[in-house]
């Protein structure tokens, strides 16, 4: 029997992130967003980052199950379960900060009862409680014995609806068509990208942490397929980023922002260039797809800097997206008491970061909980079993 | 770390919790997710056309930007005293429904100040974007945030291309009862509402002239009588981003 020390470590720091995400919300509402660095040019920050982050890896994790059910792939049934379990806790932590970074969090049975169907945002509320409905139903027919036999067209359709919900995050930006750095059809299929990319290497890192706390290790096969698919996934999503901007650079219509993203921006360019390429697709890229790096603990180093990568790559699109001003009258500079015509400035408060951090949080404690519950249960549970 | 395979725990008798636990859960959360579909039922059948305001106006705004001064704005003044706009000396944060913006043309040079505000769009973004339908477009034009639905997610200020909306980033003081406001909740110009109700012109466009300036035009788009009709006839008016065919109510001419 493994000592359960390391699981209540794990557990306990997972904790205190929740516990600073909650203290940070609590904050942020009682003195209202003014004590954030959003502001009325900048009005999804830091948060969203997390959020989206979360929300998009949900998906992208829930890969290990999808290749074991629905592509037959045998490598990849230890981890259904787990990877299921995932899904769910990364879109619950993902919903939650979004969820604590509205102005009027209370409201959220009026979010549940009010619909306006012509928002995408709206239908997003649809496809995340359906993703989780849906993953539910796909864990108890793994569990089940007598319905073990649908496990195959349940994973189907979640593999088809986790793409559906993919292409809607995405679509929340896409929809924005006065935003010029938002306004891309590359968008949708480069966060499907992203969220296999994301999902990926938090499939690593969080498998890699459960079966060390179980005292056993990731089984190599595993881990080096996963590795390998990691390392693909980050070239697609890099295809994709070099598509964008080069469809961007061709007409002059954008060359100002791409100037103020890829160049000028400060912070930008650097979370761009540093961040994006270099230390979450280049270093990340290079280790995987070395023979000499096939170890566990590389591996885990390089889906690290790829999530240092995805974090940027948001900050970038997300937050850079809106710091660039919009044009509302063309041909003409604009100046105002009301910041048009120039770059927004946005500096991040720690409370934003904390309840991001909380959402991470949240996620980790609830995967933990989650296999605790399902280890004192027979079997094992995630690591084996019938569908497996 | 070794890579040897997991075990298999051999124990059965919780088996049926965990069964029970996961139809359960399995139940439950497909329950909440046909909820919303549910509600969908309920306002399809929600006898709504009836309780809508007439549609046979629309209430608009021109901007002779020939008589717009730069440097003044009487209309920004007017618009805060109205709706109790204080601010907390926070320039980023403090709500603005109007602003005064100073436009150079880059090829000539030619310089030019214009009022932006809500433009009351016919096909407004903050409209189609909204989750719970707190930002609507009553029938006679006028784009309205409703502040008891709105959840403050601030994706109405993502769409809107025109920067016209303001999210309430702390504690209020001062509110007028005809403009009631709220802290963690968009919104915008209402076109005053209240004073529209009430066969009256915006604060705005009274102060405008009562300024001598008289740069703003109130009125009724449809009213082909009206003085808003007849001017836009017979001068070239032109809405800012035409490229986004969102037919604004608030129109430009002499630029
Ligand atoms: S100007 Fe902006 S806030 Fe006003 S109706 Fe149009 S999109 Fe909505
Ligand atoms: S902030 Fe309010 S009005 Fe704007 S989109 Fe969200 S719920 Fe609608």
């Amino acid at each position: 029997m493994p000592s359960s020390t390391p699981f209540w470590w794990v557990a306990a720091i997972a904790t205190a992130f929740v516990v600073v995400g909650l203290v940070s919300a609590h904050h942020m509402e009682s003195a209202g967003h003014w004590v954030t660095g959003m502001n009325n040019r900048v009005v999804w920050g830091v948060p969203h980052v997390f959020a989206v982050f979360l929300i998009v890896s949900a998906s992208g994790a829930l890969n290990a199950a999808s290749i074991a059910s629905v592509f037959g792939r045998e490598t990849y049934k230890p981890l259904s379960r787990l990877s299921a379990l995932m899904a769910i806790t990364l879109l619950a932590g993902g919903l939650t900060v979004l969820v604590l970074d509205l102005g009027r969090p209370d409201r959220l049975i009026v979010a549940m009862t009010h619909y306006n169907f012509r928002s995408i945002f709206a239908w997003n509320i649809f496809l995340y409680t359906g993703f989780i409905a849906l993953v539910v139903v796909y864990l108890w027919m793994m569990f089940e014995p007598r319905m073990n036999r649908f496990v195959g067209r349940v994973g189907t359709t979640a593999f088809a609806w986790r793409l559906i919900l993919t292409t809607g995050t995405g679509s929340i930006f896409a929809f924005l068509a006065a935003r010029e750095a938002f306004d891309s059809a590359v968008l949708a299929p480069m966060f499907i990208a992203m969220s296999l990319s994301f999902g990926t290497a938090l499939t690593l890192i969080f498998s890699a942490l459960i079966f060390s706390i179980r005292g056993d290790g990731l089984p190599t096969a595993l881990m080096l397929n996963l590795r390998r698919l990691l390392g693909y996934f980050v070239v697609a999503v890099a295809f994709f980023v070099m598509v964008d901007h080069l469809t961007r650079l061709y007409g002059a219509e954008h060359h100002s922002m791409e100037r103020f993203i890829l160049l000028e921006g400060g912070i930008y360019p650097m979370l761009f260039w540093i961040g994006q390429i270099l230390l979450g697709t280049i270093l990340p890229v290079v280790m995987l797809l070395q023979r000499r790096c096939n170890t566990l603990a590389p591996t885990l180093v390089a889906a690290s800097l790829v999530l240092v990568g995805a974090f940027c790559q948001l900050y970038v699109l997300i937050i850079g997206g809106q710091a660039f001003p919009i044009d509302i009258v063309p041909g003409f500079s604009e100046t105002s008491g009301f910041f048009d015509g120039v770059i927004a400035e946005y500096q991040p408060s720690l409370a934003e970061f904390g309840l991001g951090m909380g959402g991470v949080g949240l996620a980790l404690l609830t995967y933990l909980i989650g296999t605790r519950v399902l280890a004192f249960l027979p079997t094992t549970g995630f690591d084996s079993g019938p569908s497996s | 770390m070794s890579c040897k395979p997991m075990k298999k725990d051999e124990s059965v008798p919780l088996a049926q919790h965990r069964r029970t636990f996961f139809t359960q859960a399995a139940a439950g959360v497909s329950l909440m997710a046909l909820a919303p579909g549910v509600r969908l039922v309920e306002l399809a059948m929600a006898n709504s056309e009836d309780s809508l305001p007439s549609n046979d106006k629309r209430w608009g705004l021109l901007v002779d930007t020939a008589k717009c001064e730069s440097g003044c704005d009487e209309c920004v003044s007017a618009c805060n005293s109205e709706h109790g706009l204080s601010g907390h000396g926070r320039p980023e944060t403090d709500a603005q429904w109007i602003r005064k913006v100073d436009l150079k043309d880059e090829q000539t040079g030619h310089e030019l100040s214009i009022p932006i505000l809500c433009q009351h769009c016919e096909d407004p973004p903050c409209v189609d974007v909204c989750p719970t339908g707190a930002s609507f477009r009553r029938a006679d034009g006028i784009v309205l945030v409703d502040k008891h639905i709105c959840i403050g997610c601030r994706y109405c200020m993502m769409a809107c291309p025109f920067q016209a909306r303001s999210f309430i980033h702390e504690d209020l003081t001062g509110q007028k009862t005809h403009s009631p406001r709220g802290k963690g909740i968009v919104e915008s110009c209402t076109l005053c509402v209240h004073r529209i109700d009430e066969d009256q012109e915006p604060a705005c466009v009274e102060a405008c002239r009562e300024a001598g300036h008289d740069a703003l035009v109130f009125g009724d788009l449809e009213d082909a009588a009206g003085p808003l009709a007849s001017l836009s006839r017979k001068t070239a008016t032109r809405e800012l981003r035409p490229d986004l065919k969102l037919n604004t109510g608030v129109r430009y001419t002499s630029f």
